[in-house]
């Protein structure tokens, strides 16, 4: 890509300014020029979720976001959502198995992490529909979610 | 051992792979830096049928590295089963998407602009596997006599049933990185059986054993489909990295993986059976087709397996099964997830229930009739032990959802806008290699005495299902140890021995034994030492033991007669569900299921493996169609290819039982395919009690709509023919 521009943009709270093509997509961004690995790409068409990430505070899928349009913008990743023990969700993600073969997993906590405590099963499913997940058939995915505290 | 008394198996450990797998820190193949890397790509067919004429490079090759067939030192096949496959055409193209060209530059976006132009000679392509006259794979299964059996017969009931190709769908596409290192090959990636692409590589690349060495990386989902397809783009990879003498990154993305990598195959199934009035079953005559796809891979054993299943959970005295998979000129199908049983147990559980409109009997009534028993023998002849449990998931499945009164309750919804249907499906499932497969594969599996407990070394693979935490706490339990004082090794060819692929649910129940059988030694030689202690006196221990076939058990694969399975998982879900008669839309309610696994080690990841399993299985009964177009999947993209989101998965149910195979790890059977099996024929077992005839599946709204409405003729329609 000979196009760049500079983007600025904060990323787990630390502001980075990154000469990248303006229409690269946010997850490679994440991936290639912050070294944040843990969003991942299952489909790179915005169906699967699990390139989820937080675009000033509300879950987008990275894949289909161009660097340009997250300029000024507040980025959380999986790398930035816990501190040394984890923020709640990835605790009870590893305890009730919500977390099998682990690809949807960052996708998956970024998505729940908008519910807030104690979510119903409705608003559970609702917020976790854009997000696919091919080992649990889901049932430890809210168990997770429910326990998490 | 009294279950109060085990402190790891049993219970719900933290897993391994839990907390890297939560904050991102898990790394899969694409999240692997190596310095210096190429990019590679594969140029495929766009015909399903004919021949190469010319390639042109229509791009500057300024930086490229481009392979084709005669840069392979060795043979070209991705050695297998039958060595049909070549890794790159040479001039012979049998299906669409098949490899012809290899292509990497370091920089992506180049090596995705450069354009290629094939020219082909077409030629008449066959996508209908019973027009085939190439057939992979016959199976003849014989018990009784079938002539004698139907002379017996009050009523014969007679049906055909399809099922569609079903796309994997594991999330992270397949992919590896090869590495050209020591004289040889290093090949990092997405894998469930890295000695199946350590021996592919070897007969590609001319090499021997200790110059082939297969990593696999952090696996995210196979459900079989990386069971034989890594070797392909292992072999693929390292040709462009053994000319480019450089690393070379080779991973799909969601269209290729979904256009050129096995599926489940598709299959026909018809079904001639006779029972007398109390639904007694005294002729059971089964024919299956299967779709193989344009080469072999693992069709064979896939019929196999789907043959041995096709008379389901039942016992009668006179059966006849054929099966044949056939060569067709559709990408070549392959393994997945219950391996031709999911095909096959769909047909025999949608008959059973027109088996019973057809006795007059309810769908509970005809199973209780004829289940397995112990003491019992299967269409091959094997003499059920005591851990058959046929009955007990039946009856418990049944009490646990109220069937009885439901059935009745929703009886009264046919006809009416939101009808309501439940059915059920009773199924089982054999654990491990099919026949003597498990004695020809000899697997072997090695414990290492560490200072604070044992170090695991087994080629078996992490995918998700908890490899790693079930096999520690077998060892842990089997050791005396803690949970915490076991280790797991990566699954590196360097480093492990050939534990046998991570298939055929034989993960714990054969894997786990050999593992057990290990530690057993193991604790045996530390006496009363530590393993500190034991270290410090003796020096190193490590133990290698291999599978031992359990006593008395027999098999011939001339006459497919004997003990095909060392044992059997059973399982019978419950479906409940409506159907919108004005948009033709199924919204399933509620799934139950009960399983009966012998012993779960970890109940939690057994759990989840049956309600993953079973999801799929919705998916596969409702929503997953692969629309073939000439012989190319038309809707490789999940925006149209639809698999289960969590709007589209009731509340699932999950009941486990456990009754102890002799022979397997603390009783232990195998869990990870049997979910899969049952799904497809609950749901259109549901959709019969709401009042709709489908016989083919996906049931989509389509399907739905131009089924004919049962009526009450159908009943003593005995002679019904398709």
């Amino acid at each position: 890509m000979s196009v760049r521009s500079v983007v600025s943009v904060v990323v787990n709270g630390r502001r980075r300014r990154l000469a990248v093509h303006p229409l690269k997509r946010l997850l490679d961004v994440l991936r290639e020029d912050c070294g944040l690995t843990g969003t991942k790409e299952g489909c790179g068409e915005g169906e699967c979720g699990a390139c989820t990430v937080l675009l000033d505070g509300t879950p987008v899928n990275s894949c289909l976001i161009p660097a340009a349009h997250a300029a000024g913008a507040r980025v959380t990743t999986i790398e930035g959502l816990g501190g040394r023990r984890g923020h709640p969700l990835q605790r009870a993600f590893v305890e009730h198995g919500g977390a099998q073969c682990g690809i949807c997993t960052p996708g998956m906590i970024m998505a729940a992490v908008v519910l807030g405590p104690k979510p119903s099963l409705g608003e559970i499913k609702a917020g976790l529909a854009g997000n696919l997940c091919r080992c649990t058939g889901y049932e430890a995915i809210y168990r997770s979610i429910r326990k998490a505290v | 051992m009294p279950a109060h008394r085990l402190k790891s198996v049993g219970r719900n450990v933290p897993r391994k792979d839990g907390f890297d797998k939560v904050t991102g820190a898990a790394r899969y193949i694409d999240d692997i830096a190596f310095p210096n890397l190429l990019h590679a790509r594969t140029i495929r067919s766009t015909i399903p049928c004919g021949a190469v004429a010319g390639i042109h490079l229509d791009f500057d090759a300024a930086g490229f590295t481009a392979v084709d067939h005669r840069d392979i030192p060795g043979r070209n096949i991705v050695a297998l089963i039958d060595d049909d496959q070549p890794c790159l055409a040479e001039k012979t193209i049998r299906h669409v998407a098949e490899p012809i060209l290899l292509l990497a530059h370091e920089d992506r976006e180049r090596l995705l602009g450069a354009t290629v132009r094939v020219d082909y000679t077409a030629a008449a392509a066959n996508f209908d596997p019973e027009r085939s006259t190439l057939a992979f794979k016959r199976v003849a299964i014989d018990k009784g006599d079938i002539d004698a059996g139907f002379a017996m017969a009050d009523v014969i009931v007679e049906g055909e049933y399809r099922c569609g190709h079903q796309e994997q769908l594991y999330i992270e596409p397949n992919g590896v990185v090869a590495v050209p290192e020591r004289g040889g090959i290093t090949v990092y990636g997405s894998m469930q059986c890295p000695y199946y692409v350590h021996r592919a590589l070897k007969v590609l690349l001319d090499l021997p054993d200790d110059k082939v060495r297969v990593v696999q990386t952090e696996t995210g989902g196979g459900f079989g489909g990386k069971e034989e397809y890594p070797s392909m783009i292992a072999c693929h990879a390292a040709l462009v990295a053994t000319k480019a003498k450089r690393p070379v990154k080779l991973i799909y993305d969601r269209v290729e993986d979904m256009l050129a990598t096995t599926k489940r195959h598709p299959a026909i199934v018809r079904h001639r059976t006779g029972v007398k009035r109390d639904g007694t079953l005294t002729a059971v005559d089964i024919d299956a087709v299967l779709d193989g796809g344009a080469y072999a891979t693992l069709s064979a054993v896939v019929l196999s397996r789907g043959a041995i299943h096709a008379a389901g959970p039942y016992r009668c005295d006179h059966v006849r099964i054929r099966g044949r998979a056939m060569m067709t000129n559709t990408p070549p199908n392959g393994a997945f997830r219950g391996f031709g049983a999911p095909q096959t147990q769909f047909a025999a559980e949608a008959h059973m229930d027109r088996i019973a409109e057809a006795t007059g009997l309810d769908p509970v009534r005809v199973r209780e009739v004829n289940a397995l028993r112990p003491g019992d023998t299967t269409a091959t002849g094997q003499r059920l032990g005591a851990d058959c449990s046929a009955l007990q998931v039946l009856r418990e499945a049944v009490k646990r959802t109220d069937f009885k009164r439901k059935r009745r309750e929703y009886a009264r919804t046919a006809n009416t806008r939101g009808a309501r249907g439940i059915g059920l499906s009773l199924f089982f499932h054999g654990a491990g290699f099919t026949g003597a497969g498990e004695v020809k594969l000899a697997s072997k599996a090695t414990l290492e005495l560490t200072g604070r407990g044992a170090r695991i070394r087994v080629a078996s693979t992490e995918i998700g299902q908890g490899t790693r935490t079930m096999h520690a706490q077998i060892v842990a339990e089997s050791l005396g140890v803690p949970y915490d004082a076991v280790d797991v090794s990566a699954a590196d060819t360097a480093e492990v021995p050939d534990s046998g692929p991570t298939v055929a649910s034989r993960t714990c129940m054969v894997v786990g034994r050999i593992l057990q059988r290990c530690a057993e030694e193991m604790k045996a030689r530390l006496g009363d030492l530590t393993p500190k202690q034991y270290l410090k006196k003796h020096g190193p221990l490590v133990i290698t033991r291999q599978y031992e076939r359990p006593a008395g058990m027999q098999w011939d694969d001339e006459s497919y007669r004997g003990d095909a399975y060392g044992s059997y998982g059973w399982g019978c879900d419950v479906v409940e569900l409506e159907v919108d008669r004005d948009t033709w839309q199924v919204t399933p309610l509620a799934f139950a299921t009960v399983h009966e696994i012998g012993k779960a080690i970890h109940p939690a990841l057994a759990v989840g493996q049956i309600e993953g399993g079973s999801a799929q299985g919705l998916g596969y009964a409702l929503l997953e169609q692969v629309v073939m177009r000439d012989g190319r999947m038309a809707n490789a993209q999940l925006t149209n290819y639809i698999v289960p989101t969590p709007l589209d998965t009731p509340k699932m149910e999950v009941v486990l039982l456990e009754n102890p195979y002799a022979y397997g790890p603390f009783g232990a059977k195998g869990v990870g395919e049997m979910p899969i099996d049952g799904p497809a024929p609950a749901v259109v077992n549901a959709l019969r009690h709401a009042g709709f005839d489908v016989r083919e599946i996906p049931a989509t709204p389509e399907r739905l709509m131009r089924s004919a409405p049962r009526t009450q003729s159908t009943r003593r329609h005995f002679m019904e023919s398709e």
